[in-house]
């Protein structure tokens, strides 16, 4: 049985199942839709990863929709302008 | 098991070529806050722990705002004298709030590597990727030592069954951490932890700009 597994990641540095839960756990803790029903006591590691990949990508949506406002906002301040000072004493 | 162990080096002699960039590019971008950002350079030998909750740390915010206006300004004085489209202009700013971060992150993981490396490779065609590995495993060794006596594992234990889910959910992930395409299922899971909190601190630093340069004619600015 172990010998089908390490073929099946014939690629992979061979790591522990514990080693794996921990590595998954540890993710966990960072998604903040499983981090709050801590009551709950066990997940399943493909629901965590899942979870990973759904906040990966809304955290993308956000890092992409907040680069379009600030482009906005950018073309938007005048040299002169109190943005500009901002910018101005923030890079000094 | 052990001879993944046996096998890896110190991250920072492993490290060594790929910092050196890095770091070059840091003390042009940062000034006045890179003193104090150099004193968590022996982080990453202690373990993955602190290097998580680097990011969460206000001065970590505040080094890549600093780095993130900086890219700015220049996205801006390049974009002023082209004129693209607002889509354009968009994706400008992304790429350097990307490039930001992966600066912040020192060269210490894989995905901001990748980030700088894609850079790289519109300028000098034929450059390589480079793939230490070594690092993380040294960070999933060290990192799951501790953890196993803690015991606060909260994840149901592998089985056969639910093991090619698992392995084919990590190959998902794995696209979606930049650089982790091709990787192994553990590095892709320390590269994830990792890139999930950077992106969460980008998302809060990005926001307080925002704030910061809507809101200043207003009333008093919010703390960046």
């Amino acid at each position: 049985m172990s010998n089908r597994r390490s073929r099946q990641s014939s690629s992979a540095p061979r790591i522990s199942d514990d080693q794996m839960i921990d590595l998954v756990s540890k993710l966990r803790q960072f998604l903040p839709e499983i981090r709050e029903r801590r009551r709950s006591d066990k997940v399943s590691a493909s629901k965590v990863l899942q979870e990973t990949c759904n906040y990966i990508r809304k955290l993308h949506r956000e890092v992409d929709n907040l680069s379009d406002r600030l482009s906005q906002l950018l073309d938007s301040i005048d040299e002169d302008s109190h943005e500009a000072v901002v910018i101005r004493s923030l890079l000094t | 098991m052990a001879s993944l162990i046996s096998d890896t080096e110190p991250p920072t002699n492993s490290n060594h070529g790929t910092t050196d960039p890095v770091r070059r590019k840091k003390r042009f971008s940062v000034s006045s806050a890179s003193s104090s950002s150099f004193s968590v350079s022996s982080v990453s030998s202690t373990g993955d722990v602190d290097n998580h909750a680097r990011w969460r740390s206000e001065k970590q915010q505040r080094i890549y705002s600093a780095k993130l206006i900086q890219a700015l300004q220049q996205v801006r004085l390049s974009s002023s004298t082209s004129s693209p489209t607002a889509q354009k202009r968009g994706k400008a700013v992304r790429e350097a709030a990307d490039r930001a971060l992966a600066v912040s992150a020192r060269g210490r993981t894989l995905w901001s590597r990748a980030i700088l490396a894609n850079r790289i490779k519109l300028k000098f065609r034929k450059r390589k990727r480079p793939r230490p590995t070594a690092s993380v495993h040294a960070m999933i060794s060290t990192g799951s030592s501790s953890r196993s006596r803690k015991r606060s594992v909260s994840v149901v234990r592998l089985n056969k069954k639910s093991l090619p889910a698992v392995n084919r959910k990590a190959r998902v992930l794995g696209r979606l951490v930049p650089g982790c395409g091709k990787e192994s299922v553990p590095v892709i899971l320390e590269e994830a932890t990792d890139y999930i909190q950077a992106l969460e601190m980008q998302v809060r630093a990005m926001k307080s700009l925002m704030d910061l340069l809507s809101g200043y004619s207003g009333s008093a600015p919010p703390p960046i």
